[in-house]
Parts: C-alpha cells; structure tokens; sequence
C-alpha cells in the first residue's frame, strides 16, 4: 500500500473520529458535562438505526431521519430529567452519573441484543471506491463519512456564532448566573445543547455502524477516540477537533500498514506523544 | 401598591445570613438609593430582588404578586434588571453580542441596539471589540445598556462606580439620569454616599443586614449625624 493512500485513508477516517467528538465536545463546552456515556450513545444510535432499518425495511441512510430527531428528543429529556440534577461546583457528580449511564446502557444492549456482532448494510456503497491517477483509491462511504462531518462542523459552527442560540450557548459557558439575567432558563438551555450534541452523535453512531461492524461493548473505545480527539485538536476549537480527529486516523493508517495489530495502539501512541509535546492540544482555545 | 417591594426579607449564603428581615418598596418612576458600607447587605438585597438569591414567596413582592420563589430568568421576564457588581460581561461575546444577548430572549420594546449606541455613543465605535478588551468604563456602559435591552420596568444597579475614573462615573450616572427621565424605575446601590443621594428621590441605608436609615434625598433634612450613626453605627 503506497503513502499517499495510508494518507488519504488516515484523513477519511480521521472525519468520523472528529464526528464522534462533536457531541462530547459540546458537551463539555457548554455543561463543563464529561459524558463518559458517550461512546455507548453512539453505540445505542447504532442499534437503533439497526431497529428501525430491519422493522421498516429502509436504507440507514433515511433511517437517520428518523434516529437523529429520537436523539435529539433522548438527550433533551436526559439532560432535563437528569443530568440537569447533577450539576452544580463539583464536575464528580455528572461523571459519575454517566458513567452509570454507560453501564446500563451496555448491559440492556447485551440483554437486548446479545453479544453478536451486527452491520448496517447499504449495498454496494460499502466497496465502491474512486480510482485516482497512480493507483490510488479512495473509498466512496469513507469520502462521504468525511464530507458529512465537514458539513456538522460548518454547520454547528454557524449555530455557535451567528444565531441567537449560539450566544446563549457561549454566554451560558462563560457565566451561567448572568444568562440567567438575560431571562435565560439554563436548565432548558442545557437541554437543547444535550439534544443538540446527542443529534450529532446520533448521526456519528450510523454512520460508524456502516463502516464497520459493531455490538454491546463497542462504546467505550469510540469514547476513548472520541476523547483523544477533542484532546489533540485542543479542547474547545471546533476544527481543532476535526485536526485531532485526522491526527488520530491517520496514526490509526500507519499502524494498520505496519500491521493489524498496531492499528489501535499507534493511535494511542501519537495522543500520548502529542500531550507531552502540546498538553493543550494543537489549537488550544484562545479565548474561553 | 408598590411596583416592586419586600417584606421582612431573609437571605442566607448557606449557613451565614446576610439579610434580617429588610422592608423596601420602589414605587414606579422613582429612583431608589441603597447605601450601606461593605457586608451591610445591599448586594444581597438585589440579588433577592432578582430572584438570584431565593427566600419565601411573599418576601419579595413585584406589583403585589409573591415572587420570592421565582428564577432570575423569570423575573427578567416580568420586568426586573440586574447591572451586577462587577459588571459581569460574557467574556466570548463581542461588545456587540452582549448587548444583543440582553433583548434576545424577551420583548422588543423601547429599548432597541441603536437607542443603546445612542445612549452610550463609545460602544458604537467599539461594537466587534471583545467585551474584555474595553476600559471599565466602557464595560460598565455595556453591563447598562445590556440590561437596558431587556426594557426593565425596573433596573437594580449594583456598585456602578466600583473601580472607576470619578469623570467616568460622572459620565454614567449623567447618562442614567437620562434613563431615570426615561420613566425607567432605578434602584442604586453605591458606596459614595453624596453620589447616591444627588441622583435619587429617596435612599436607604442599611447596615449588618438591615434597613438602619430611610428618608428623602432632595430636602436638606438628611441629618448627616443621623446618616453617619446609620452607615457606620458607630
């Protein structure tokens, strides 16, 4: 396999890592929320895309019209329910309470499911790929992997700095008892960015579920990445993340083309590398 | 019936407390002076005002409804303002932004972003600067105008000339005259005494957590023996 492709590759890849941590990302960004649940959400999204494309037999892809709003809808009433119970001068408590969370959803997906290993189908789509000049080839769902992930940064990006919902989000980061008088209700507030972050991951979690294969236990390693690359890219910047997340996958690539069982470890090994070096990440947020 | 009061009002920071039993009314259009020396309670007693402290329903009272219980969100709402001590300004937010923030989530009403610049013509030229990188002036113009946005009934300024050139605070308590005329209900708290009594129709003073003094400013009758006993209890 020649460079340019293990490149390319890493890229591609480094575009659903940068999906899985959008939502914690924004999570963090806004509630100070460390969601150790995270991972096993993308993994639920994932089941649950499997749910709604066998009982009405559709694609995955417009079975996301359907999973992305029922997130949407999960994690304002998660927040709201309970996380927003959790808040408070201590960031133990919510840790705690989703890591909990990550337990139970584990064991009712095992419970659920069983332990098999499951694969949202779309056909051909699965193997198709480019051929470019000099041998290379680019995998068309990994392409499209990446493009949706441009598209969610841009588009949260947006949400962030240009619309009133996003001065909130910012304002209520900064200082939560003075959006309070900006008549502000931060326990909705929190809400919407919960529904906001568990639509992005739903997104994240079907598109993981087509490329590769998935079950109970998948969660807590997609956290793991998702984790490193909000760290690398620096916590808090937008398209730091998706950096990070490229960083990641391409150390993924490299590893893989020495041999499969690097694959992992060489991701882990350039974070480990990059927080020595940069312990803020590659593009630490400037302002706060 | 007052637009907003209290009655024997209590607050607690956990196991201190901080107010014992305070009765305040403001009356709509007037402006109301809160004196007192540092720990006498006058932050307290708007921060209860604004819901951001709660106490018993009918502690805090706005048009005769109890509202004691009620979230600061949810008196914005009704009418209450809150320039915070220390101005408070959203550090990621552009000057701008801000302000915006302030009207985002209520009523249009008089108080519009053009009114503000026009009130506070600096904030125009400084507009995409972030709020932090302004002079405390010019951020204490932004915590006003930002309230402002929200067209209170009622705004409750705390310590508006905390840390400020005496020309600066000339300039904004000059400027929120203008509001006051206006028909805005003002509640001042602040340390300077004369400052205090020029700019309001009637003062409080408070001292360890209760009302030691109340009175009229304009007449010459403030006996400032009586004043003194009452700010510093000595």
């Amino acid at each position: 396999m020649n460079v340019m492709t293990i490149l390319i590759q890493g890229t591609l890849l480094g575009g659903l890592y940068a999906l899985f941590a959008i939502g914690l990302s924004l999570t963090f960004g806004i509630m100070r929320v460390v969601n150790i649940a995270h991972g096993d959400l993308i993994t639920l999204a994932a089941f649950a895309a499997l749910v709604v494309t066998d009982t009405l037999a559709i694609s995955p892809f417009v079975a996301l019209g359907v999973v992305v709003p029922l997130f949407f809808a999960l994690g304002y009433l998660l927040q709201r329910g309970l996380l927003n119970r959790t808040l408070g001068d201590s960031i133990l408590p919510p840790l705690l309470v989703t890591f909990g969370l990550s337990v139970i959803i584990q064991n009712v997906l095992l419970e659920v499911f069983g332990a098999n290993i499951r694969r949202l189908p779309v056909g051909n789509l699965e193997t198709a790929s480019l051929q470019l000049p000099a041998g290379i080839a680019i995998g068309v769902f990994p392409l499209i992997v990446f493009a949706a992930a441009l598209i969610c940064l841009g588009a949260l990006q947006y949400l962030l700095y240009r619309t009133r919902l996003g001065r909130a989000f910012r304002a209520t980061s900064d200082d939560p008892e003075t959006a309070e008088l900006m008549g502000i209700d931060n326990r909705h507030l929190y809400a919407l960015a919960m529904g906001i972050a568990l639509a992005f991951t739903a997104l994240a979690g079907v598109l993981f579920a087509i490329r590769t294969t998935f079950d109970p236990a998948s969660g807590p390693i997609r956290l793991i990445f998702a984790f490193e690359a909000v760290i690398i890219g620096g916590l808090g910047s937008l398209w730091g993340t998706l950096l990070g997340g490229v960083v990641l996958g391409i150390a993924q690539s490299i590893g893989a083309a020495i041999s499969l069982e690097w694959q992992i470890l060489a991701g882990h090994i350039a974070f480990m590398i990059i927080l020595v070096l940069k312990p803020d990440g590659l593009f630490p947020r400037t302002q706060d | 019936m007052s637009l907003l009061s209290t009655h024997g009002l209590c607050a607690h920071y956990g196991d201190f407390q901080a107010l014992f039993g305070v009765d305040v009314y403001i009356e709509r259009g007037e402006t109301v002076a809160v004196i007192g020396a540092n720990g006498a309670g006058k932050s307290t007693l708007l921060r209860a005002m604004i819901g951001l402290l709660p106490s018993a329903p009918a502690m805090v009272r706005l048009d005769g409804e109890p509202v004691g219980n009620l979230p600061a969100h949810d008196l914005v709402r009704r009418g209450v303002a809150l320039v915070p001590e220390g101005r408070r300004l959203f550090r990621s937010l552009s000057v701008e932004e801000n302000l915006r923030l302030g009207g985002d989530f209520l009523a249009p009403g008089a108080w519009t972003l053009p009114r503000v610049y026009e009130l506070f013509p600096r904030l125009a030229e400084r507009r995409d600067s972030p709020a932090t990188l302004l002079s405390g002036g010019e951020q204490q113009m932004v915590a006003i105008g930002r309230a402002l946005l929200s067209n209170p009934r009622v705004l409750l300024c705390d310590e508006l000339s905390l840390g400020l050139a005496p020309i600066i605070v000339r300039e904004i308590y000059a400027r929120l005259a203008t509001v006051a005329a206006s028909g805005t209900t003002l509640v001042i708290v602040e340390q300077d005494i004369s400052r205090a009594l020029e700019s309001a129709d009637r003062f409080y003073c408070m001292q360890k957590g209760r009302v030691s003094l109340a009175g009229a400013c304009g007449t010459v009758t403030v006996d400032r023996a009586a004043l003194t006993q009452a700010y510093f209890g000595l």
